[in-house]
């Protein structure tokens, strides 16, 4: 059974059956509406849980690639899917990630819902593909396609300067991804072929690895995002709907750090020890600068995407350390970034739908209103910190002491990053949820409605559980990322 | 001679059925409807002559049938019968009820059938004469209508001056080298053309880059796109340029495949300005004929670049990207002369905003050939491109491939305003039902454009392959 392809198209039997929805009843009416509401989510649990069936047959004992699927296609590409230990993980996180974003904006969608849907349904199945390619240019298809949906969604169902957003979201992406491009089809070209597994044992020439790697750089940087071209996301995520930012931050952002460990880390060794420097340099600019501008931010979504670039120079950090400990975090920390920021921008999203704003100013006091919404914003701003006992801590301190084994000064520094962290998170904390509740509009806030618990505890849960048994993921990676940093390491001498 | 002629059956079915059909047209003019279908029916039967006719040369080797003409012409003819539903109609509905339009596009595609198959300078400035003064007088063919015959009349004058160069081009060749067969060419350029020859061959480029309207030659393309009709430049955007790209093909690979590094860096150079033309100057149009129409040439230039890294992969690159090159630009023009608001055609920009809303089809088909000339995979125009760029880095032309797809980031943006206004953007009041056959058109290419292309590419990969072999490049 090709469950790989199950997984990555079933997301379009959905989109087949609100198309057929739309050409049926008029796109407008509330039934029809209703209706596709249930089929995406439906299509989405579907999917989930062919995930976990998925993870649950995973065999952690080999790095190989596994449930391959490959057959020809045209001049001499194939069709190949397969996944290993780093990547399984992240077709679960977006299995995990998509039925809560359909049911975050079951009541905030008002406009053009079955398009709204579509949009992301197509999303998810060109994430999975992502995750699950293992041709060269099948994977670029993928990437690339992703950013149609996705300035569709920020374009339409976004704020006010959306169209801004939308266009800067999508040049930036492109200018990288082309570059991109031009070094996929030089590797094609030299090496004959365009598989994923056997480019992973292919040695290039280390002047060539130069080129590509700056290339592949260019388009993995924009999409991490690392500083300096870190500034389409604050836009972004400002404009995006709140399961915009919940997706971007959740699972595009993870497309980079994902691709330094698929591509540029066992592609090109010479060149990614070459470049390590640089690397470092860049994450721990964004983690201290990022997180300084986060601490200034008026808006609470601009903060939380700030913190996503530092959370994200962590990740950057782990990968160029080039040690188990740094990969192993890196890989554990995108995972709980996925769950903590996209609870996050919930958390944000849940203000919003009741108030239509997002300025810190206009909220204060919350917890007298909102006890049980304090209690988990709470927690996943802790988590957003990194204390221990959420999933936080196990990333940071992973890649921190990963990246000390690489360069001191780079942990060094990359640390105060943890204490900045807590200086922006606590304070939006105490500005939004603590004292006085001065406002008078907010005296009829209501607490969280069922429906959204039931969207917060499968999150809730994932923190914990990633907090205090870590070895469930790390289970799971070990053995890839044992053999990529052994690859990684013998290719360049340490 | 009967051998002669065996090879130019598809050439021999529509010279015979463009002047039959005139004939029936002279007599009743009244039965447009007829003649168009046996116009098309000529075409399809003309195109399955191109794929089934015995290999070889006719006529002392002034035509060539091969794997690449029988491939070239294929894509023509389909792309040809496909004007004739999407123009007919929509010139009777402008009351222009004239039974010339099908004999025109029969006489054009004979014309480009010839350019197709043409193996020395003779046949093909016949080729391309007879080619060109179809598509003048198609050009102006809405008479009564003052922009379309400027159009016409401005397509005509610069054609006429291209037919010059190409023509003093071809006859300095002749003096240089000695022969007009491309074969015999090929001999005496083996090791590099000669000054002589050279000059002829720069203004025979000059002359062909006119013709698929590549930069610093395009200035003649938005005006002429602007105001002919619709349908008409849904036809001429495509099968024409096909046409003279593969024409351009063979000249230089078969003609001039010894001076190579000579027009290697002309192509190149001719290219990257197309690129950089049409991504810059596209940015500040408003009406979208003109848009496209830039859009062309920076197409075109990435085509050229194929055609450029002058070898097999190259030409194979130049005919996959063409041919769905033509399917995009049909399909596009075919969904604009769609639309139209109370009676009026839509052209500009503005005139789409909300389309979204009101033709939900025709602005989803619009947004796929849009993302697919903004080379977005998975959609047509990114195979296209994939196939270039891999030829023209084989080639060693990496810093050209590398300008081209940095082209193609800037030229996004326009494909992107076009897509936000129709998804974005408040509607602008009701459009008129759109016609069934252009509706039909549009969404079947679009169709095609994505996702039919992926498994179409199957198929079309190995037979680009085998045309590209029969230029004789390594």
């Amino acid at each position: 059974m090709p469950i790989l392809s199950l997984i990555t198209y079933a997301p379009l039997v959905g989109v087949a059956a609100i198309l057929a929805l739309r050409l049926t009843g008029r796109a407008d009416d509330p039934k029809t509406v209703g209706a596709a509401k249930w089929i995406a989510l439906i299509t989405t649990l579907a999917t989930l849980a062919l995930s976990v069936l998925l993870v649950a047959q995973f065999d952690p004992n080999t790095s190989a690639f596994q449930f391959v699927e490959d057959s020809a296609w045209f001049a001499s590409l194939h069709y190949r899917m397969g996944v290993d230990g780093v990547s399984v993980l992240f077709v679960l996180l977006t299995a995990f990630l998509m039925p809560i974003c359909i049911a975050a904006s079951w009541r905030s969608i008002e406009t053009r819902v079955l398009e709204y849907l579509i949009a992301f349904l197509v999303l998810e199945t060109l994430v999975i593909g992502v995750f699950c390619a293992l041709d060269l240019v099948l994977f670029y298809v993928f990437f690339e396609f992703g950013l149609v949906p996705m300035f569709l969604i920020i374009g339409i169902w976004g704020g006010k300067r959306r169209v801004y957003a939308a266009f800067k979201f999508f040049l930036y992406t492109l200018l990288g991804s082309v570059l991109m491009l031009a070094a996929i089809l030089a590797m094609i070209n030299i090496s004959g072929t365009s598989s994923i597994p056997e480019l992973m044992t292919y040695h290039f020439d280390p002047a060539v690895q130069t080129w590509l790697w700056l290339a592949f750089f260019a388009s993995f940087a924009v999409k991490m995002p690392m500083w300096p071209v870190h500034t389409w996301l604050p836009d972004a995520h400002v404009e995006a709907p709140t399961a915009g930012s919940v997706f971007l931050a959740g699972i595009l952002l993870k497309l980079g750090g994902y691709g330094f460990m698929r591509f540029s880390l066992p592609m090109f060794p010479q060149a990614s020890h070459l470049f390590t420097p640089l690397v470092f340099a860049l994450s721990v600019i964004a983690i201290v600068y990022t997180s300084l501008v986060a601490f200034r931010q008026v808006d609470i979504k601009k903060l939380i995407a700030y913190s996503s670039v530092a959370h994200m120079g962590f990740v950057t950090m782990g990968i160029f350390s080039g040690n188990l400990q740094g990969e192993q975090g890196a890989l554990f920390q995108m995972l709980s970034h996925g769950v903590i920021s996209g609870a996050l921008f919930l958390c944000v999203g849940v203000v919003y739908d009741r108030m239509h704003t997002r300025e810190i100013a206009f909220y204060g006091g919350l917890v007298a209103r909102m006890p049980v919404y304090a209690a988990v914003f709470m927690l996943f701003t802790m988590g957003n910190v990194g204390l221990p006992g959420t999933s936080g801590f196990v990333g940071e301190i992973l890649t921190m002491v990963g990246t000390y084994g690489a360069s001191t000064w780079t942990a060094l520094i990359a640390a105060t990053g943890v204490i900045l962290s807590a200086v922006y998170a606590l304070s939006l904390y105490r500005r939004v949820i603590f004292g006085e509740l001065t406002n008078p509009k907010l005296a009829g806030v209501a607490d969280l409605d069922w429906r959204e618990a039931a969207i917060f505890i499968p999150l809730i849960a994932g923190t914990l559980i990633l907090g205090v048994y870590p070895n469930s993921v790390f289970n799971l990676t070990q053995t890839s990322v044992d053999h990529l940093v052994t690859v990684y390491r013998t290719a360049v001498g340490g | 001679m009967n051998a002669d002629l065996s090879l130019v059956i598809p050439q021999l079915i529509l010279g015979v059925g463009a002047l039959l059909l005139l004939v029936v047209g002279a007599f009743s003019p009244k039965s447009t409807m007829a003649i168009c279908g046996a116009a098309v029916a000529t075409l399809l039967i003309a195109a399955y002559a191109a794929a089934t006719a015995p290999f070889g040369r006719a006529f002392a080797g002034g035509l060539v049938s091969d794997q690449a003409s029988a491939f070239a012409q294929v894509a023509i003819y389909l792309a040809s019968a496909i004007a004739i539903p999407l123009g007919q109609p929509w010139f009777e509905r402008r009351g222009v009820r004239v039974f010339e339009f099908p004999v025109l596009i029969l006489l054009a595609a004979l014309g480009m059938g010839m350019m197709a198959s043409s193996g020395d300078l003779i046949s093909l400035y016949i080729g391309v004469e007879l080619h060109s003064l179809a598509l003048y007088v198609l050009a102006a063919m809405h008479r009564d209508n003052a922009k379309a015959s400027e159009a016409g009349l401005k397509y005509f004058v610069l054609g006429a001056l291209s037919s010059g160069l190409l023509l003093y081009g071809a006859s300095l060749i002749y003096g240089f080298a000695g022969s007009t067969v491309f074969s015999d060419i090929a001999v005496a350029v083996k090791h590099g053309a000669n000054t002589g020859v050279l000059f002829g061959l720069i203004f025979l480029m000059c002359g062909l880059a006119f013709k698929v309207s590549a930069a610093p030659f395009h200035m003649w393309t938005p005006d002429v796109y602007e105001g002919a009709p619709t349908p008409v430049v849904a036809f001429f955007a495509g099968a024409p340029k096909m046409a003279a790209m593969v024409l351009f093909a063979r000249a230089l690979a078969q003609g001039f495949g010894g001076a190579i590094h000579q027009w290697q860096q002309v192509l190149v150079v001719i290219a990257l300005t197309s690129v950089v033309v049409g991504a810059f100057w596209g940015l500040a149009q408003k009406n979208l004929k003109r848009l496209w129409a830039y859009s062309s040439i920076a197409n075109i230039g990435y085509a050229l670049l194929g055609l450029a890294s002058g070898d097999q992969q190259g030409i194979q690159a130049m005919l996959v990207f063409m041919v769905l090159y033509m399917v995009d630009v049909t399909g596009f023009f075919a969904c604009l002369a769609a639309l139209s608001r109370q009676g009026r055609s839509m052209e500009t920009i503005d005139d789409m905003a909300g389309l979204f809303k009101e033709q939900p089809w025709i602005a989803g088909a619009m947004t796929v050939f849009s993302l697919s000339a903004l080379g977005l995979p998975p959609f047509s125009g990114f195979w296209a491109k994939f196939y270039v760029f891999k030829a023209a880095l084989g080639a060693g032309l990496a810093p050209a491939a590398v300008a081209g797809l940095v082209g193609s980031v800037v030229a996004a943006f326009y494909y992107l305003r076009l897509i936000k206004v129709m998804w974005f953007d408040a509607s602008q009041g009701p459009t008129d039902r759109p016609p069934v056959e252009a509706r039909a058109i549009g969404m079947t290419l679009a169709l095609f454009s994505f996702p039919v292309v992926m498994v179409a590419l199957v198929w079309i990969d190995p037979l680009a392959r085998a045309a590209a072999a029969a230029f004789g490049l390594a």
